[in-house]
């Protein structure tokens, strides 16, 4: 901003993504409110899955060749924008789509509303160029998922889930927006990063940047379940809906990792000034933290649903590396960034899927420890396979995919000399194996009560089964998905 | 000291005061009252440097603030509302089925 720019009407086809997203999911909560008897809960969930693949079509068809800061500085619109757009949309489709079948779920057709909401307010958040547009979308995102979090109407454990949730959610965006407060400040009364940058080589204020960057990388480590700020992910996880900690523990922190990316590579590029080191030399500890913190917690777990939320800790640590990688290494920031990218899209898949099937056991079965998941390769052959190739795919085997987005990430980390953090990070891998592995045991080798085969909702099993095959279609296809992860690394770093 | 560091350094102790609250109290609504001293404090610098350096974004900006906190509100005390009703309690000690 710094002086008002007048906004062109063409410049809103910047966010035309949003815009129909918004629309659509108004109009349906207008339907589902006048229409008698409301929107049958089967076509909500299909309306608003169909709505949102549409939309990342749009969003494909509308990619931008070249990056434009568009609505006053506002927004940022670029091709590393488009792909986080289509992860949020991917994720809130396969989200829908795999509720409906969610019996416990007892929610109207808000609850679909709720998760298309999220995932605009998601796409604002890796949109936004300026201090006001950041924590506004960021707090809009926030809002929709404590709401999410806490759905389950007269369930104990989801309204706990939600409230802390929250309260954890408040007080760390509180404190980071004290810390933009300070940015403000500091850059002499400046909203955009750019401004911010261009105030940071003031050696006095070395200090007080070094404060605020603190400050800010609070809200960021809650939102990407970083070490310390970790605390409230098993909590979460386990007493929200399942489908809905699905949701959160993918698309939230990639717009997590997302934020933390522009943020900090625009307002206070490394390289630039002392006070970027504040950041850059924080990422290598909380890279090593949250990865060991993460296995070493999810090993101890008796229930799937705990396990999961300490692993998803663990591989945003793994994101971590190759962060670092990028923060450190000038040569091939690019690289990195399209590791982070690509490891962030493959752990959206795979972790929904955990997530999708950890539910129909948790309501079919009727809990959601190891012991559930006994004898379920003879009861739901097809959804074992998918949570045994989920699985697979999180620990890194091959040839999953989630094993050619390890080792590019660890690559990009060796190319810049952090043979150290990738040693740590091999060995999480290896104690990963116990946890995960040990699904797979009780899926496989360990026998039920019963041998009387379980119902898997249609809906949910085809989801299951397409996104497991595409787990390793993927391996072998990655090149044109590589390529866009490597263009739109290309796009963040030309601003 | 001139006025802009010692209106910054109250905010700061504004700030500080929220934290300590939210960290010390056990209801979730004292929480929540001390989230907002922790928002009020973020206002009190934004409103500080948008006068120490003329520019209008900071007051706006805490326009903005303002609105995002009414929402906080709805949402805060709709969940507030919810555990009070399963629990009859809205003391955090009570929030204590999770866990492992």
């Amino acid at each position: 901003m710094g002086g008002f720019t007048e906004v062109n009407l063409a410049e809103f086809l910047g966010i035309l993504p949003e815009i129909l997203v918004l629309l659509w999911a108004t109009l349906l909560l207008a339907l589902d409110l006048f229409l008698p008897g409301g929107i049958p809960r089967r076509s909500m969930s299909l309306l608003s899955a169909g709505g949102l693949l549409i939309v990342a079509l749009v969003t494909v068809l509308m990619r931008p060749a070249e990056p434009q800061v568009i609505l006053g500085g506002m927004v940022r619109n670029d091709l590393f924008l488009t792909v986080f757009r289509l992860i949020f949309l991917l994720a809130a489709a396969l989200t829908c789509l795999v509720s409906v079948d969610f019996r416990p779920l007892r929610a109207g057709s808000e609850y679909y509303v709720l998760v298309m909401f999220a995932a605009v307010a998601m796409s604002l958040m890796v949109g936004a160029d300026n201090i006001l547009m950041l924590y506004l979308a960021t707090e809009s995102a926030s809002f929709t998922l404590y709401l999410l979090a806490g759905v389950q109407r007269g369930d104990r454990l989801s309204a706990e889930a939600g409230l802390k949730y929250f309260v954890f959610g408040a007080v760390t965006s509180t404190t980071m927006l004290f810390g933009l407060s300070l940015f403000f400040g500091l850059s002499g009364g400046q909203l955009s990063y750019k401004a911010i940058a261009s105030a940071l080589s003031q050696p006095e204020l070395r200090l007080p940047f070094t404060l605020a960057a603190l400050l800010v990388l609070v809200g960021f480590a809650f939102k990407t379940s970083a070490v310390p700020f970790q605390f409230w992910a098993p909590d979460v996880y386990q007493g929200a809906p399942s489908p809905v900690a699905g949701f959160i523990s993918t698309a939230s922190k990639a717009a997590g990792f997302g934020i933390l990316l522009r943020f900090f590579f625009n307002a206070m590029p490394p390289g630039v000034s002392e006070a970027s080191l504040s950041w850059v030399w924080l990422m290598q500890p909380i890279a090593i933290l949250t990865m060991t913190v993460g296995s070493l917690l999810a090993v101890v777990q008796s229930n799937v649903k705990r396990m999961l939320a300490y692993s998803s800790v663990a591989q945003a640590g793994y994101v971590f590396v190759g962060v670092t990688a990028m923060a450190l290494g000038a040569l091939n920031r690019a690289e990195a960034l399209a590791a982070v990218i690509f490891y962030l899209a493959t752990y959206m898949l795979t972790n929904i899927v955990a997530f999708a099937v950890l539910g129909v056991v948790e309501q079919r079965v009727g809990g959601s420890d190891f012991q559930h998941f006994n004898g379920l390769a003879r009861r739901a052959p097809y959804l074992a396979l998918g949570m045994a190739a989920s699985m697979l795919s999180l620990l890194g085997a091959p040839p999953m995919v989630g094993f050619a987005a390890k080792v590019i990430i660890f690559r990009e980390a060796i190319g810049v000399d952090l043979v150290p953090l990738v040693a740590i990070g091999i060995v999480n891998v290896l104690i990963s194996v116990a946890y995960y592995l040990n699904v797979v045991r009780a899926m496989y080798v360990e026998r039920a009560e019963t041998e009387s085969p379980l119902f898997v909702p249609s809906t949910l099993g085809s989801v299951v089964m397409i996104v497991a095959v595409g787990l390793v279609v993927l391996t072998f296809a990655s090149e044109p998905f590589w390529g866009l992860a490597l263009e739109a690394a290309r796009a963040f770093l030309r601003s | 000291m001139d006025a802009t560091s010692f209106v910054t350094f109250l905010s700061a102790a504004l700030f500080v005061i929220g934290a300590l609250g939210v960290l010390l109290r056990r209801s979730a609504l004292l929480i929540f009252m001390s989230v907002e001293l922790m928002l009020n404090a973020a206002n009190l610098a934004f409103v500080t440097f948008a006068h120490r350096w003329g520019q209008l974004d900071g007051q706006v900006t805490v326009f903005f603030i303002m609105t995002i906190a009414a929402a906080e509100v709805a949402v805060g005390l709709a969940l507030i509302v919810t555990i009070f009703r399963t629990k009859r309690s809205t003391s955090v000690d009570e929030l204590a089925q999770l866990r492992g």
